[in-house]
């Protein structure tokens, strides 16, 4: 089995250096749908923003200087409260710079664990089919059956709010979506002649597997992931906003929007503002999506 | 320039009923504008008949969009008009278009199902089409549906005309389209491809009922098809086009006898005749491919393919179409026709008959492979009926010799292609034997064979876009062929084995570095030829290696095959449906339908009486490119009956012409050794009657003996 060792590898390798050139290429025509460029702006502007946090932030997240303060009114030390100050008298702008870190640091895991159960069982549930594919929708439907929060109540309750827990709960959740996407496209990409060549010179099921069918699904998996990740910062604000997220005082812009919202008839910035972020984020991710999705088809 | 379309000269001239007057059209993509058509003029007098035939990328099917005021909205019309009764297209308001479009003329598309709406029945659509058309009420149009069925041939009219498209098979869904074409009352019909995914015996029957509802209609007609054969049966005169351009236009006969432009003769030369074999007629490809060329250059689009070509003269501005023949009115844009005199020159290299060796390499007997049907009802939930079964090969029985080639013909669904699963071990056989070198491998699933046996047994499938995966570079591929099965290990002497592949099959070096997105059909199914000979096997089967590429690429893979074959000593197993192809390249022939054998024998004795009936109907319904060609016409009825439920006794007697009486719907057919040396036929007549059936080929220029 020397060969068998030696040349994945090898194809893995020249597979890689084509996908990276495919990467820049796609990149390249991004620039032809202004939708998805629009997206991108703003999905690169709360990543700059998370980057460079301590930077961009005029105060500290989590210190208390003058509660209830209105937009563009000053605190005693002078400090210009730009979006305003929350119920406990910490700067809005400063929370929602840091919260964009929490966002953009658990949406991002979350996600990608989700992507390698959901695959790994879509490509074992389409490839094989028979007895694997019914019992991996089986279990597959059952999560589904829940509704998402419930099932994100149910694990946190269970086990504690934690960033881990949080990346579990949403990988629960969203793993059997993608499974039933990538087990979709397995099914198409099967019957095409080139994995039967791959199957009548010896190939293993994994080659096959990972090395054939998988390269050929991507396109729509980066759209999927692109709508996914969108969803997954609604379901990780929806977790702060149901005080399941990560424990206070850490700046979390779902926190933000629950721990305020009784105040929100008298002073809306400290609910407003919040909630424009993470539409912000949602909507930039929507937009790339759709922009991916143009590009995909063409390609 | 306008021509009329008419043979006798002599004739008062009628006005044309369609025009096309110097049209050139454009599209505008991604790459920039793309000429289609170029400066192409063309006449059509009322009940005539013209056929355009090209390659692919020629124009074809932009030129019938364009007389249809149908083009695509990245199209424009840069010059030229088109006049249909006289009257310009393009100057038309949306009424008019809309009353000229099915009622003046019609098209018939290439995929019928797809010009049929799913959601409708039958004769909903036929009604709508009726009434829109004619303005007469809805009782009126109902009947004349049911007629225009009965005359399009359809059986059963009521259970038709009360049906919803999926219900019918593609060759029934051809001809309903066809009647709701004609129930416009057209004055012209054009059909763009109408049978190409039709199989070859429904395609004889649907192109039959075009001749004879034209005569009986007196529709003009553009036929337009990349199948010479076909357009040799039903048209008056053909139109060839390339890049764009017509190349030549004239009467069908003198076309066809003497081509006066060289990619005619050329696309002559690259299709296998079913009256001829590689021993006698070699294939010729035209070299490279149509170009899409974003700017002309000057002179013949052709030149850069052409064996004629001579600097200085064919390179120089704009060509003309020269009558070459004033009488008949056949018209070539070559300037040197004269010189060339008859573009079809006599086959000059005579290839060298294969050795026959005799050595069994494979034996397959009683081969039965049954596929289990999903039963989808309530009563199978609860297994009350036994399973029903798709037989979709039964008791298969023949022996392929090392070095030959056998071909396995038949029409779709009669189990050829199931075959090839089982023997490549991509399926399991439920009963029978399968022996190559001592092994059986009618049980063998690919994954248990060993890495001898899967190097010695090599495929190169169908389709050419879905043989090569997309994501990696041609030589990744080739490369990762060469080291699983061990031919070579170290880099370089992988990339020294890759380029080794690509020289045999003539392609360039600098291929290995592409991908197969950036690669022509024909490059794509050389690439899969590489990567199957790879392994040096010691035997390959070629799934309709070819169905899918244009004649002219067609006949250079093909050579390919043939060239491969006899230099590395590999015994071919080839599938198909094309009774041309296998007449040239096969040494032994197996005729399949519904699963079973029906004929089998060399291929002189399958290609010479006597035949099985099928067999005999099959000969008759290939297209030949050759209207001097005299021969029997048999035209089957109905339709391939289902797998599912086949007909008892012997399954093709629901459809021969032959059929003796009872015997043949009740008792399964003997096998009968004929007298000419290996060659069996499965059918209840008896030898000496089948040995006293008459040649179905006249000789060509022979008395027409059509019954």
């Amino acid at each position: 089995m020397t060969t068998g060792i030696d040349a994945p590898e090898r194809s893995a390798l020249g597979g890689e250096e084509s996908r990276v050139a495919g990467f820049i290429s796609g990149v390249g025509r991004l620039r032809e749908s202004p939708i998805a460029m629009i997206g991108l702006a703003i999905v690169l502007f709360w990543v700059l923003v998370a980057i460079f946090a301590p930077l961009l932030a005029p105060m500290s997240p989590t210190a208390t200087i003058r509660p209830m303060a209105l937009p563009g009114t000053r605190g005693p030390g002078g400090q210009l409260f730009l979006l305003g100050a929350d119920h406990l008298g910490r700067d809005v702008l400063s929370r929602i710079i840091y919260g964009a870190r929490t966002v953009l640091i658990y949406a991002p895991i979350a996600t990608a664990c989700a992507y390698v159960v959901g695959v790994v069982a879509g490509l074992l549930a389409g490839y094989r089919q028979g007895w694997v594919d019914d019992l991996l929708a089986r279990i597959g439907d059952l999560i589904l059956a829940f509704p998402a929060l419930v099932l994100y109540i149910v694990i946190i309750a269970k086990f504690g709010s934690s960033g881990l827990n949080i990346i579990l709960a949403v990988t629960l959740a969203s793993g059997p979506g993608v499974m039933r996407i990538v087990r979709g496209m397995v099914l198409d990409i099967r019957n095409r002649a080139f994995v039967a060549a791959a199957q009548v010179r010896g190939e293993s099921a994994w080659h096959i597997m990972f090395a054939e069918i998988l390269p050929n699904a991507t396109g729509p998996l980066i759209v999927d992931a692109c709508l996914r990740l969108g969803y997954v910062t609604i379901a990780i604000g929806t977790l702060g906003f149901l005080g399941l997220g990560l424990p206070p005082p850490n700046p979390d812009w779902g926190g933000m929007i629950s721990e305020t919202r009784q105040f929100a008839m008298i002073f809306p910035h400290m609910v407003v503002f919040p909630c424009l972020a993470v539409s912000s984020l949602v909507l930039g991710l929507n937009f790339l999506a759709d922009g991916l999705t143009d590009i995909v088809k063409r390609a | 320039m306008s021509l009329v379309l008419d043979r006798e000269p002599t004739r008062t001239i009628p006005a044309p009923l369609i025009a096309v007057e110097d049209l050139s059209v454009t599209y505008s993509g991604r790459h920039g504008v793309v000429p289609a058509v170029a400066r192409v003029s063309l006449a059509l007098a009322p009940g005539q008949s013209l056929g355009v035939v090209g390659e692919s990328g020629c124009g074809k099917s932009t030129l019938a969009l364009a007389i249809m005021a149908y083009l695509a909205e990245n199209a424009e019309i840069t010059s030229g008009r088109v006049r249909f009764k006289g009257s310009d297209m393009a100057s038309m308001s949306p009424e008019e278009l809309r009353q000229v479009r099915g009622g003046g003329m019609a098209m018939v598309f290439q995929e019928p199902g797809a010009a049929l709406n799913p959601s409708m029945r039958i004769v909903d659509q036929l009604v709508e089409a009726a009434v829109y058309h004619r303005e007469i009420d809805e009782g009126t149009a109902r009947r004349e549906a049911g007629e225009m069925l009965r005359d399009v041939g359809l059986p059963d009219v009521e259970r038709i005309l009360g049906s919803y498209p999926h219900q019918l098979s593609g060759g029934q869904q051809q001809r309903a389209v066809i009647a709701m074409a004609l129930l416009g009352h057209p004055s012209l019909l054009l059909l763009d491809e109408p049978t190409t995914n039709l199989d070859v015996t429904v395609e004889a029957s649907v192109v039959e009922l075009i001749g004879h509802l034209r005569r009986r209609h007196g529709t003009g007609l553009i036929y337009i098809s990349h199948n010479l054969g076909l357009i040799a049966q039903v048209c008056d005169r053909v139109a060839v086009m390339y890049a764009g351009e017509i190349v030549e236009e004239g009467p069908i006969d003198a076309v066809f006898a003497a081509p006066k432009h060289p990619y005619t003769a050329g696309l002559l030369r690259c299709i296998p005749q079913p009256h001829t074999d590689k021993t006698e007629r070699k294939l010729r490809p035209i070299r490279g491919q149509v170009d899409q060329l974003l700017t002309r250059l000057p002179g013949c689009g052709f030149a850069a393919r052409c064996d004629h070509t001579v600097a200085g003269r064919c390179d120089q501005g704009e060509l003309p179409l020269v009558d070459v023949d004033a009488g008949a009115r056949h018209l070539s844009r070559c300037i040197r026709w004269m010189e060339i005199a008859d573009a079809t020159e006599t086959p000059d290299d005579q290839a060298d008959a294969g050795g026959v060796r005799d050595e069994v390499l494979l034996t397959v007997r009683d081969l039965d492979k049954f596929y289990p049907v999903e039963e989808s009802g309530l009563a199978s939930l609860f297994g009350g009926r036994p399973r029903r079964v798709v037989k979709a090969n039964q008791r298969l029985s023949f022996r392929v010799r090392r070095g030959q080639t056998l071909a396995i013909v038949g029409e779709s669904g009669c189990g050829k292609s199931t075959f090839a699963k089982v023997l490549m071990g991509l399926e399991q056989a439920t009963a029978g034997s399968i022996e190559l070198a001592g092994l059986d491998l009618a049980t063998l699933a690919v994954d248990k064979r060993d890495s001898v046996l899967l190097r010695s047994l090599q495929i190169v499938f169908q389709n050419p876009d879905e043989t090569l995966n997309p994501c990696y570079s041609i030589g990744t591929q080739i490369g990762r062929v060469i080291r699983k099965f061990g031919i070579a290990r170290a880099r370089g002497q992988v990339q020294q084995e890759i380029k080794r592949l690509l020289a045999l099959t003539r392609l360039p070096a600098t291929l290995a570095a592409r991908r197969p997105h950036q690669l022509s059909g024909g490059q794509k199914q050389r690439v899969a030829i590489a990567r199957a000979f790879a392994g040096r096997p010691s035997t390959v089967v070629a799934d309709e290696p070819v169905s899918s590429l244009d004649v002219s690429v067609r006949a250079a893979i093909i050579e390919l095959l043939v060239d491969l074959q006899t230099s590395e000593g590999t015994t071919l197993l080839m599938i198909s449906h094309d009774l041309g192809l296998v007449r040239y390249m096969a040494d032994r022939v197996v005729v399949m339908y519904l699963g079973q054998i029906m004929e089998s024998g060399t291929t002189a004795e399958v290609f010479a009486p006597p035949y099985h009936p099928y067999t005999e109907a099959l000969l008759s319904a290939v297209p030949v490119a050759d209207p001097a060609l005299r021969r029997r016409r048999i035209v089957l009825e109905g339709e391939i009956p289902s797998a599912m439920a086949p007909p008892s006794g012997c399954p093709f007697h629901t459809r021969c012409h032959r059929k003796l009486g009872a015997a043949c719907e009740t008792q399964k057919p003997p096998e009968q050794r004929m007298a000419d040396g290996s060659h069996r036929i499965t059918c209840h007549i008896p030898a000496a009657e089948l040995a006293q059936m008459g040649d179905i080929f006249g000789k060509p220029g022979g008395r027409r003996d059509d019954t």
